[in-house]
């Protein structure tokens, strides 16, 4: 299951959807707002998803897991809209047979999300307007799409 | 020389950069994404610093640059993304 929502994400509500008595480990990725960005305060983050695709890959993501990996469930849900200080901002969660699997399939999700999801975030300081766009460092090169 | 109409779509930076979400660009033959770049960093120069670090989508899937355009295509210069 994937999702993209305005409202704020019900970790609890994840964790009820994931559970499913095949299940033996439940891993459950929980990304927050930071209240920094290195030196940086922060007050509040603006997500702005390219939603369709952002969906599209979500799901290849969510195949590619299965692929890889003998899970029962996988849900990912990323929030847009504008956010503060401790907020749930991505959800990832993987159930299996043994939590290996789980551990894996779980970090495979937050790292591909981060790599590849047309997800973008502008980071406010206390009292700024304008904001900056920020950028997630790549763990590897060549992804699909860019240049050679 | 034949042209075709193909539809941009802004996010992030760059949705920034071109002040609108939307762009109908024509373009003439071959109709690749590298030539769809350069047709709209001519229009919008302040988008020559994404030149490197733009990733293509073609109708909601990441592509080559070289990949052909066709007449209607969704297509998108997605600046590196901040998901997560």
């Amino acid at each position: 299951m994937v999702a993209i929502q305005q409202y704020a994400i019900d970790v609890k509500a994840v964790l009820r959807d994931i559970r499913t008595d095949a299940a033996g480990g439940i891993d459950l990725f929980v990304g927050t707002v930071r209240n920094h960005s290195g030196d940086r305060p922060v007050v509040r983050l603006e997500y702005t998803a390219y939603q369709p695709m952002a969906l599209e890959i979500m799901k290849q993501i969510e195949s590619e897991i299965r692929s890889r990996w003998p899970v029962h469930k996988v849900v990912i849900v990323h929030r847009v809209g504008t956010l503060a200080v401790g907020d749930v901002a991505v959800v990832t969660a993987v159930a299996a047979s043994h939590r290996s699997e789980a551990f894996e399939a779980c970090r495979f999700a937050i790292e591909r999300v981060k790599a590849d999801v047309p997800i973008w975030k502008k980071e406010f300081g206390p009292g700024e307007t304008e904001g900056e766009w920020k950028a997630n460092i790549p763990l590897s090169a060549g992804t699909s799409g860019a240049r050679e | 020389m034949p042209s075709r109409i193909i539809h941009i779509v802004a996010f992030g930076p760059v949705r920034d950069i071109v002040g609108i979400s939307d762009i109908a660009l024509e373009l003439e033959e071959p109709c690749t994404g590298a030539v769809a770049f350069e047709a709209l960093a001519a229009r919008y120069p302040d988008l020559e610093p994404w030149r490197e670090s733009v990733r293509l989508a073609v109708n909601r899937a990441y592509a080559p640059f070289d990949q052909t355009l066709n007449a209607g295509d969704e297509v998108s210069f997605l600046p590196p993304v901040s998901g997560g």
